[in-house]
C-alpha cells in the first residue's frame, strides 16, 4: 500500500502545477473560456510540449502514461487552474484512437484536435440509446444525424462519432470540415459543439464499439472526478481565506460555529471525493472500471455541488459576482454533473449491479 | 499510488482468516450475527481465546505483551474479525488503559495491572463523563482530597459502559478546584469493591442495559492509585482519545452492515418483486455503498499517514464524522426494510424471527436506536468538527 505518487507523476504534477499558475491565471482563463475559441491556441501548444497529453496514452500508443493516476495528475492540475483547453476530448478520443489501433501521434502532439461526438439529445450519456445512423455507401460510409455537447468539437480538426450502423453502435472518423459544426461557450468556461451529419462521409474505425465507448467514458470520468477534486480544493481554500479575512460584528466571520462546522463539512466531502476518485483511477484498466467510475462521479456530482454552493454561500455576495474566482469554480464544479453522466444516471448504475449480483 | 496490501500484509491476512474460521466460536459468532446483546462469559471466552494467539492487546509494544502489529496490521485484523462475525473486544482494560500504563504507569502498576488485563483477572471501566461534564469534560467536578496516604472520592460519573461486568474503573478526578480547569484533574484507579461506590443502571432507549452512572461517596483509594503526576490527568484523557481512535471508522463494521442490508433487501418481497427492485430504497444502499467504499480508501489514506508519520494526525476526526454517519444510514435501512415486521420489541415474539422469513433481523429497530450512540460518544460530531476547525482549518 503506497498513496505517494511516483517520482515521474510527482514532477509531472508539479511542472503543470507551476506552467498554469504562472501562464493561466484566473483573469487570462477568464478572457479566453468564454469566447470562441474558447481555449488559447499558443498554451494548448505549450502544454502539449509539456506533456500533458503524452501522460494520456499508454506507451504502445506512443504515450508514456496512460493509466487512470497518471489521468488524475494531469487533470487534477488543469482542474485547480480551471483550464478552459479541450485536453478531455483529446483524452477520450486518445481511448477510442487506441482501441482502434489508429495512430495518435498527432494528437499527442497536439498538432491535431479530436473530439468524441458520442452524446445525442435523447441519449446523453447512454450509449445504447444511440440514434445516430451510419450507412455504407461506395468504399466508405456516410452517418446522418445529430451530436450533441461535443466537447472540444468547436476547434477540432477530426470527429470520432459513435453511430448506429447494423443495429450496432459503431466508430467512424469523420474530418470536422465535412460536418456542420456549430461551436459555442459553455456556462462554466470552455467551448463545446453541436455536430449535425447528414450524410456525412466517415470512415468506419471500430464496427462494434460499445465496449471501446464505455472504456473510454470510464477514463473521462475518472478525468473529471481528478479535475474536480483540483477545483474543490482552489474552492474550499478560497473559502476559508475568505472567512479569516472578511469581519462582521466585529470578529472573522471564521469564529462562528455555524460556518466552522460546514467548512469541515466540506473538507470532509473532499476527502472522501478525493478518496473515491483514487479508488476509481485504480480500478480503470480492470473488470469493475464501470462500477468503480460511476461510483466515483455519483459521489463527485454531491460533492462538488455542495462545495460549489456553500462556497458561494459562505462568502456571500461577493462570490456572486462574475469578477471573483469562486464563482467561476462554483459554475465549473456544478457544470461538471452535466457531462458524463450526472449522479442519478451513475446512482442507477450501481444499484443495477446491486439487483444484479 | 497502490492500493494493494504487500505480499508480507496479505500472508498475514490469510493467517488471521484461518485462525478465525478454526478458533471464534460458532455460539459466539451466531450471537454477533444476530444482532442481540453478549453474555460476560462469552466476552471472556473470546478474549482468552485471543491471549492464548497473543492476539489480544493490538495496540501494546511486543514486550507488554502485545503482537507488535503495525497500523495496517492492526486494520487486517479488525476487518477480518467484522467479516467473520467476531465480537468487538471489549477496549477499557485493553485499548484504553493499557496503553495510559504503557506510557504514564510505574514499573510497578505497569506489572500489577497489565498481566491481569491480558489474563481477563481484572475487568476495566472507564469514569470520564459525568452528568454536567460531557463535551467539555474538562468541567468535570468528581472531587478527590488528599488525605494521608488516600484520596477520598466524591462525585457521580456516568455512560459507565459495561460497569455492571467490570471490577475496577479509572477516573478522572479533580485534585485542584483552584486553577485552570484542565490543570487541576488527574486520573485515578479506583477498585470497585470500595466501600462508598454505588453503580446503578441505565437503561438506554432500546431497553438494553450497556451503560452505569456510578455514584462516589467517602470513597478512599490510596495515593499508589495516581497515574502519572498529580493534576497532569488530562495530558493522559488527551493520549488515550488518540488511542480510542484506532479503528474509529469502523469500516469493518460498516461492511457488515452492508452485506445485511443487501441481503436482506433481496429477501425481503414487496408486491411481485423484492426489495431491491424498488428504486427508491435501491438508492438508499446504493448511496450508503458509494460512501463507504469512499470511506475505505479514505481509512486506508489516513492508515498509511500514520505508519509513514508514526501517529494518527487529527484529520482521524474526518472517520469519526464520515464512519458513524454512514453506520447510522446502514442500520437505518436494515430497519426499514422490514416494515412492519421490524415492531416486535425484541424477546416478545418467542420464536425471534417468526413475523418474518429472514433469519437474524429480531433487532433491527433495536440496533438502529442503540447505534444512535455513535455519533455522540468518543467526542460528539460535533467535538470532531471543532477539532477539525482547530487542527486542520485553522479558523
Amino acid at each position: 500500500m503506497d498513496f505517494n505518487l511516483t517520482d515521474d507523476r510527482r514532477m509531472l504534477a508539479d511542472t503543470l502545477a507551476r506552467y498554469l499558475a504562472d501562464k493561466y491565471t484566473i483573469e487570462h482563463r477568464n478572457e479566453v473560456a468564454y469566447e470562441m475559441p474558447c481555449h488559447d491556441p499558443a498554451k494548448w501548444d505549450e502544454l502539449a510540449d509539456l506533456g500533458a497529453l503524452y501522460a494520456l496514452a499508454p506507451e504502445d500508443a506512443g504515450g508514456f502514461g496512460g493509466t487512470g493516476f497518471d489521468i488524475s495528475v494531469v487533470f487534477e492540475a488543469l482542474g485547480r487552474a480551471l483550464c478552459p483547453e479541450p485536453v478531455l476530448a483529446a483524452l477520450l478520443s486518445s481511448r477510442l484512437l487506441g482501441a482502434a489501433g489508429a495512430d495518435q501521434e498527432a494528437l499527442l502532439t497536439g498538432g491535431t484536435k479530436y473530439a468524441a461526438a458520442l452524446s445525442e439529445l435523447d441519449a446523453p450519456y447512454d450509449i445504447a440509446g444511440i440514434s445516430c445512423a451510419a450507412e455504407a455507401r461506395g468504399d466508405g460510409h456516410v452517418l446522418s444525424g445529430r451530436k450533441t455537447a461535443v466537447y472540444g468539437a468547436q476547434v477540432a480538426d477530426v470527429l470520432l462519432v459513435a453511430a448506429r450502423l447494423d443495429g450496432k453502435v459503431a466508430l467512424f472518423e469523420v474530418q470536422a470540415g465535412d460536418a456542420q459544426v456549430v461551436g459555442y461557450a459553455m456556462i462554466d468556461g470552455g467551448g463545446a459543439a453541436e455536430v449535425l451529419l447528414d450524410d456525412t462521409s466517415a470512415r468506419l474505425l471500430i464496427a462494434d464499439a460499445a465496449a471501446a465507448i464505455e472504456a473510454a467514458l470510464n477514463a473521462g470520468i475518472v478525468a473529471l472526478c481528478a479535475e474536480a477534486v483540483g477545483a474543490m480544493e482552489v474552492a474550499h481554500d478560497t473559502t476559508l481565506d475568505y472567512l479569516r479575512q472578511r469581519k462582521q460584528f466585529g470578529v472573522p466571520i471564521g469564529k462562528f460555529q455555524v460556518l466552522q462546522h460546514r467548512a469541515v463539512d466540506m473538507l470532509t466531502e473532499i476527502e472522501q471525493s478525493r478518496s473515491i476518485t483514487i479508488k476509481a483511477a485504480a480500478e480503470l484498466d480492470g473488470p469493475q472500471a464501470t462500477r468503480f467510475a460511476a461510483m466515483a462521479k455519483n459521489m463527485i456530482g454531491r460533492a462538488a455541488r455542495l462545495v460549489a454552493e456553500e462556497a458561494i454561500q459562505m462568502h456571500g455576495g461577493i462570490a456572486m459576482t462574475w469578477e471573483y474566482p469562486v464563482s467561476h469554480y462554483a459554475k465549473r464544479l456544478v457544470m461538471l454533473d452535466h457531462q458524463l453522466g450526472d449522479t442519478d444516471y451513475h446512482l442507477a448504475k450501481v444499484m443495477a449491479g446491486n439487483a444484479a449480483a | 499510488m497502490d492500493l494493494s496490501f504487500s505480499a508480507e500484509d496479505r500472508a498475514f491476512q490469510d493467517e488471521v482468516r484461518g485462525w478465525l474460521a478454526d478458533n471464534l466460536p460458532a455460539h459466539i459468532s451466531d450471537a454477533v450475527r444476530s444482532g442481540g446483546e453478549l453474555t460476560k462469559p462469552m466476552m471472556e471466552e473470546w478474549h482468552a481465546l485471543l491471549n492464548s494467539r497473543g492476539w489480544l492487546a493490538v495496540t501494546w509494544p511486543v514486550e507488554f505483551g502485545g503482537p507488535g502489529w503495525t497500523p495496517v496490521q492492526k486494520h487486517i485484523f479488525e476487518e477480518e474479525c467484522c467479516r467473520a462475525y467476531a465480537p468487538r473486544i471489549v477496549p477499557f482494560g485493553l485499548n484504553m488503559l493499557g496503553p495510559v500504563l504503557i506510557k504514564f504507569g510505574t514499573r510497578a502498576q505497569q506489572e500489577y495491572y497489565l498481566p491481569r488485563i491480558l489474563d481477563g483477572t481484572d475487568w476495566w471501566c472507564q469514569g470520564y463523563s459525568e452528568p454536567g461534564a460531557g463535551s467539555d469534560l474538562a468541567s468535570l467536578k468528581t472531587r478527590a482530597v488528599r488525605d494521608g496516604d488516600e484520596y477520598v472520592i466524591n462525585g457521580q460519573k456516568t455512560w459507565t459502559t459495561l460497569g455492571q461486568h467490570a471490577n475496577k474503573i479509572f477516573c478522572l478526578v479533580r485534585t485542584d478546584p483552584d486553577v485552570k480547569q484542565q490543570e487541576g484533574i488527574s486520573f485515578v484507579l479506583v477498585d470497585l469493591d470500595t466501600p462508598g461506590i454505588e453503580m446503578r443502571p441505565i437503561r438506554l432507549i432500546e431497553g438494553g442495559h450497556e451503560v452505569n452512572e456510578v455514584f462516589f461517596t467517602d470513597v478512599r483509594v490510596p495515593v499508589a492509585n495516581l497515574v502519572g503526576e498529580e493534576n497532569k490527568g488530562w495530558t493522559i484523557a488527551k493520549y488515550l482519545l488518540t488511542h480510542e481512535r484506532t479503528g474509529i471508522a469502523g469500516v469493518g463494521f460498516s461492511m457488515q452492515a452492508l452485506e445485511e442490508v443487501k441481503a436482506l433487501a433481496r429477501k425481503v418481497r414487496r408486491g411481485s418483486g423484492r426489495l431491491i427492485d424498488e428504486p427508491l430504497f435501491a438508492a438508499r444502499i446504493a448511496q450508503a455503498e458509494i460512501d463507504l467504499e469512499a470511506m475505505k480508501i479514505t481509512n486506508l489514506r489516513m492508515l498509511f499517514k500514520a505508519q509513514e508519520q508514526g501517529a494518527p494526525g487529527p484529520e482521524t476526526s474526518i472517520l469519526k464524522i464520515k464512519g458513524t454517519v454512514i453506520h447510522q444510514e446502514l442500520k437505518d435501512l436494515a430497519r426499514r426494510a422490514l416494515g412492519p415486521a421490524a415492531a416486535p420489541f425484541p424477546g416478545h415474539v418467542s420464536d425471534g424471527n417468526m413475523m418474518f422469513g429472514p433469519e437474524d433481523t429480531a433487532h433491527n429497530a433495536a440496533r438502529y436506536f442503540n447505534n444512535r450512540k455513535t455519533s455522540i460518544f468518543g467526542g460528539s460530531n460535533e467535538i470532531q468538527r471543532n477539532i477539525l476547525t482547530k487542527t486542520m482549518l485553522e479558523l
